[in-house]
């Protein structure tokens, strides 16, 4: 008989004092050993026995993981163990990173919100992570600690596959950073769904945009996708696109067919790939318009 | 099998459990503290009726570690009523009609008890996106969001009292 609702494996919990008892643990049980933050994904994967691990290691306890610090020449700097709802309410992130408050808003509940962080979703490393574009297109960078100590990761290399990450055995991420964003930046976060809130992504869509006056255009636009790639995938050629000639209307649509072009999306349970494509072109051609709108006025 | 000793908070009263690693918050209350009100449904974070508040937060208690909860203070649908007497919410969501078969009533509840706490007059909008992660199958929420807008006319009469 199924059990419907099975529990999770065995396993045992590890809570280590501080970041150095951490890395050094994980990497002694390297394969059998995972970190975790708000456990959203990782308990429904091992319950379903997608995922195993012998040791769970608590980092949210860590030193600094639960702070949002923001420095008006560093930029932002978000916790690892800062849960989505915080980061949605921080006074810093909404004056400054609205688009990456709009895309933590966008995922699932506010109850699952609570235990969600922006560092779980990214080292997830799923396709359909809402908040990656958001982090990818405000050029945030990972503060790591691993075996031979901190160092930094672009979250424009980090990503190798479907759950696959640089990160090595013993790495934790204790932060993200975000620099002071461009003057003028405006973006957004266009998720297609199976209802208006809560599900996962389609198909999504993040789009900046902002002035650049050593452009023809006169402005930067950058768009990233979700869940129609193995990783997310930010569409080089819509930058270059909207870069190199005064913006028309034809050359958004232009951009949006480029950003059609580029993606890889598969069939699954929730859509067929030739539909993901054709919302790929719709959406992304909305997102930028409604930028552009956005910045031209500006 | 290794046991952790937890002290804990639970709708008032300081509660020591063992529990083992991988049991849930939601196990723990249903199996440990005998606290049935709050509802295994999908047991995936997606339908809520296992939401509780953990130091004044909602949580899905299906997708948080008992061990986790260790100094944590937790209210279920239990602690909502005081002295005898329900809470606005519940007082609000019962005669509005909130109720049919009654599984994701507790999840519902603590919801918007953690709505109206942090909202005290919450929008039609604001309450429908609060209970976007309850999953109810009989009412079409109407109703529901109908007890959740007197309950905070409920409130805000009590305040003034």
């Amino acid at each position: 008989m199924i059990n419907a609702l099975p529990k999770l494996p065995e396993f045992e919990y590890i809570k280590p004092e501080n970041i150095s008892k951490a890395t050094q643990f994980l990497s002694t049980h390297a394969g059998e050993a995972r970190p975790f933050l708000g456990g959203t994904d990782l308990f429904v994967q091992m319950r379903d026995r997608a995922k195993e691990a012998k040791f769970l290691v608590d980092i949210k306890g860590l030193d600094g993981m639960n702070d949002v610090r923001f420095d008006p020449v560093r930029g932002l700097t978000v916790g690892a163990a800062v849960n989505m709802n915080q980061v949605i309410a921080s006074p810093e992130v909404q004056d400054n990173y609205p688009l990456l408050a709009e895309a933590a808003r966008s995922v699932a509940s506010y109850q699952l919100r609570t235990r969600a962080t922006i560092i779980g979703n990214i080292c997830n490393a799923s396709p359909a992570g809402d908040t990656i574009g958001a982090c990818l297109l405000l050029d945030g960078e990972l503060n790591v600690h691993g075996v031979n100590g901190p160092r930094q990761e672009p979250l424009k290399d980090f990503f190798s596959g479907p759950g696959d990450t640089k990160l090595k055995h013993g790495d934790i991420v204790t932060s993200i950073r975000f620099p002071i964003p461009p003057e003028g930046l405006k973006g957004t976060y266009i998720k297609l769904g199976r209802n208006r809130l809560s599900d996962l992504a389609i198909v999504g869509v993040t789009v900046i945009g902002f002035p650049s006056a050593n452009l023809p255009s006169g402005y930067i636009f950058r768009l990233a996708l979700a869940s129609v790639a193995p990783v997310p995938l930010v569409v080089d050629r819509v930058e270059s696109i909207l870069g190199s000639e005064v913006i028309t209307g034809e050359r958004l649509a232009a951009a949006a067919q480029a950003a059609m072009d580029a993606c890889t999306p598969i069939d699954d349970v929730r859509a067929s790939a030739q539909y993901r494509k054709l919302m790929v072109r719709n959406l992304s051609l909305r997102a930028l318009t409604e930028i552009w709108n956005k910045v031209k006025d500006d | 099998m290794k046991l952790h000793r937890i002290e804990l908070t639970v709708n008032g009263e300081l509660d020591r459990v063992d529990v083992p690693a991988q049991m849930t918050l939601l196990d723990m209350l249903r199996e440990k503290l005998m606290l049935t009100g709050t509802k295994n449904g999908c047991a995936a974070g997606e339908c809520g009726a296992c939401t509780v508040l953990m130091n004044g937060e909602p949580v899905n208690s299906c997708l948080v570690l008992a061990v986790e909860c260790d100094g944590s203070e937790i209210v279920t649908v239990e602690g909502l009523a005081h002295d005898g007497q329900l809470d606005p919410i519940q007082r609000a969501i019962v005669e509005a009609g909130g109720v049919q078969c009654g599984f994701c009533t507790p999840g519902i509840l603590i919801t918007s008890r953690a709505l109206l706490d942090r909202n005290p007059e919450p929008t039609d909008s604001e309450i429908q996106e609060a209970l976007v992660g309850n999953l109810c199958r009989c009412t079409g929420y109407q109703r529901i969001i109908d007890g959740v807008l007197e309950a905070a006319e409920l409130e805000k009469e009590l305040a003034h009292v």
